[in-house]
């Protein structure tokens, strides 16, 4: 269940009064203001809004790639605004898969080895680590191409990639950053269904921010952004008065 | 280890960039290894001087000859061991590019003063039989091919002129690496007899072996006393002191050899560095994506320093190895104008020490900003 009138209970993502100021040219932005939010395990939250919106920033504060200005964040019990820098990183290698529009592979790498990434961060072995990287890749249907770099591949086959390399870690929750921006509606289709398996089968969190309605009507839940505010939402099924599931 | 084939990976993939890269540490080396043997070679006669050995000549000049008479005066004085004399021939074997020195020695003596110069006892006996009889150091034997029994021209424009001829009856060779193999001697008993009569009993100058090397100072004091107000004053210094005023001759080497090798690893510094700095701008997006997925910032430090480093260690080690093969071939193309060039372990080790030093450097700068990298900014410039 999804709320953002910060009245949830010990949900698994606790978003309290977030601001997220910043300072260009000597004048203040405020992009964030006093967002509250709770996400359950399970869920799958699509984020809309129009550019400028906050959408990113908030994706960014929830995967603890920025810190903000006022208010906290919650995540399975940790408190993620009081960390340092370095075990903010830690956090992170445990507890986020990123998806990012552009798949941000490393071209240098294989599929596998891109995959493999943040498995390294780990203590696995390297036969551990090749059986969790070859499941990973299994399931985004991807296990014939696992030598393939990213050149050879199609950006939907990218893209999955970067799904495998987000999942194999088995992390607490995805952020996708416009996960189906950079691809035709065929591939994004194929991605979303994807995704949707993720949630329904595999019972990942996920928190997906985009432009296209289309794709958000895809998720349990699609809140709107605007000037930095949850203003809005639409339920996709029943829900009490006052939260969006 | 697990991060390698990240690091191999990055550096693989601009392999024209990384060829020229390496290209540039393995010229510098090769020119840093080629410096230090040269100013090595310069400053060699200061290294194997022994330090009990003194060296008088003339207080004028070198050129200045100094009386035979000179020898059983300064044998009195007490710290002298043994004392031998020797002058300067400058002769030509067949053709002026063919140089290499030749010594006029006290054959009596030579080998009391000089013993890690090494000639076999029976070469050594042959040589006092015979008056044309010549001693020549292993390299230029070897360079012209001379072996014992060879009879060798040697044409001078100096004393009276003409062609000597010498019989080749010993070979010597040098106690250790560094020793001076080039040498060529003859006995002072046949140089006498053929110079002018207005120039015989002259010496270029003497060698002399103390009792011990703390006496150095006090028996250079007494030569020098004892031949105050003559017409050949004296000038008695260490064999060091003296092979150290030698050099100076030619120049200030050593600076000169500093300022080229400084000159060398500063622009080597700002290649690389700026090599780096590219390399790592090009990458921030995958640097960002990398930080993003919980690699911290030192290991992001570590990749792009070891990128630096392994790049200046296969250069560097590249420009050392082309260096142990060239050296030789240089030291023939000088036709012994220099000493036995030697590469030495404590010369490869510098270049190496140098190389990392320079690699870490050149990799600091990039690899800080890319540890400092904010992640946010990074991939919003993807």
């Amino acid at each position: 269940m999804v709320k953002v009138d910060g009245s949830g209970g010990k949900s698994l993502i606790q978003v309290r009064d977030l601001d997220k100021t910043y300072r260009r040219a000597g004048e203040e932005i405020h992009v964030l203001q006093g967002l509250n939010l709770d996400v359950e395990s399970g869920e799958f939250v699509a984020f809309m809004g129009p550019s400028g919106s906050g959408k990113t920033t908030l994706l960014n504060l929830l995967g603890g790639l920025d810190v903000p200005t006022r208010g906290s964040i919650t995540v399975a019990g940790d408190e993620v605004t009081n960390m340092s820098a370095s075990s903010l990183t830690r956090w992170r290698a445990r507890h986020v898969g990123f998806i990012f529009q552009m798949y941000n592979l490393i071209p240098v790498l294989n599929a596998f080895q891109n995959v493999e990434l943040p498995l390294l961060l780990t203590k696995l072995s390297k036969a551990e680590r090749r059986a969790h990287v070859e499941t990973a890749l299994s399931v985004v249907g991807l296990a014939d191409r696992m030598n393939h770099f990213p050149r050879q591949l199609s950006g939907g086959q990218e893209q999955r990639v970067t799904i495998a390399r987000a999942i194999v870690s088995d992390p607490t929750f995805l952020l996708c950053d416009e996960p189906t921006g950079d691809l035709d509606r065929k591939s994004a289709g194929e991605i979303m269904a994807l995704i949707e398996e993720l949630v329904e089968h595999h019972n990942k969190t996920v928190l997906m921010v985009t432009h296209d309605p289309l794709i958000a009507a895809r998720a349990h839940t699609t809140l709107h952004l605007d000037k930095g505010v949850l203003v809005e939402g639409k339920m996709s099924q029943a829900a009490p008065a006052g939260s969006f599931a | 280890m697990k991060f390698a084939r990240i690091i191999f990976a990055n550096l693989l993939r601009k392999k024209v960039r990384l060829l020229l890269t390496l290209g540039s540490f393995a010229v510098a080396l090769f020119l840093f290894a080629f410096l230090a043997v040269v100013r090595d070679a310069f400053g060699r006669g200061a290294d194997v001087a022994g330090a009990d050995r003194l060296v008088v000549i003339n207080r004028t000049s070198i050129i200045n000859t100094i009386p035979l008479s000179y020898r059983d005066k300064i044998l009195r004085i007490p710290g002298v061991k043994c004392i031998t004399h020797n002058n300067w021939f400058g002769g030509i074997y067949q053709d002026e590019k063919n140089f290499f020195p030749q010594f006029v020695i006290d054959a009596e003596n030579q080998r009391q003063v000089f013993p890690e110069l090494v000639v076999p006892d029976d070469q050594w006996a042959a040589f006092l039989k015979d008056r044309e009889g010549a001693i020549v150091g292993a390299r230029t034997a070897e360079r012209f091919h001379w072996k014992i029994g060879d009879r060798i021209p040697i044409k001078t424009t100096l004393y009276g002129g003409g062609s000597w001829e010498f019989n080749i009856v010993g070979i010597y060779h040098g106690a250790q690496p560094k020793d001076d193999e080039t040498q060529f001697w003859f006995q002072w008993d046949y140089f006498e007899e053929r110079i002018p009569q207005a120039i015989k009993g002259q010496v270029g100058w003497y060698v002399l072996r103390l009792n011990s090397p703390d006496d150095a100072v006090a028996v250079s004091k007494a030569i020098d006393d004892e031949f105050a107000n003559s017409t050949s004053e004296t000038k008695t210094q260490t064999e060091s002191a003296f092979a150290a005023n030698w050099v100076k001759q030619f120049g200030n080497i050593k600076f000169l050899i500093l300022s080229i090798g400084t000159v060398v690893f500063f622009t080597l510094l700002l290649v690389t560095g700026n090599t780096m700095a590219i390399s790592v701008r090009e990458r921030t997006s995958e640097l960002a994506v990398f930080k993003a997925i919980g690699f911290s910032d030192r290991a992001v430090l570590f990749f792009v320093l070891a990128e630096s480093l392994i790049i200046a260690l296969i250069g560097g080690l590249a420009g050392l190895f082309f260096a142990v093969l060239a050296v030789p071939a240089l030291g023939r193309a000088l036709n012994g104008l220099l000493p036995s060039l030697v590469l030495s372990k404590p010369i490869l080790g510098l270049g190496l020490v140098l190389a990392i030093v320079v690699g870490l450097i050149s990799g600091m700068l990039p690899g800080i900003m890319a540890m400092r990298m904010r992640v946010v900014s990074a991939l919003r410039r993807v």
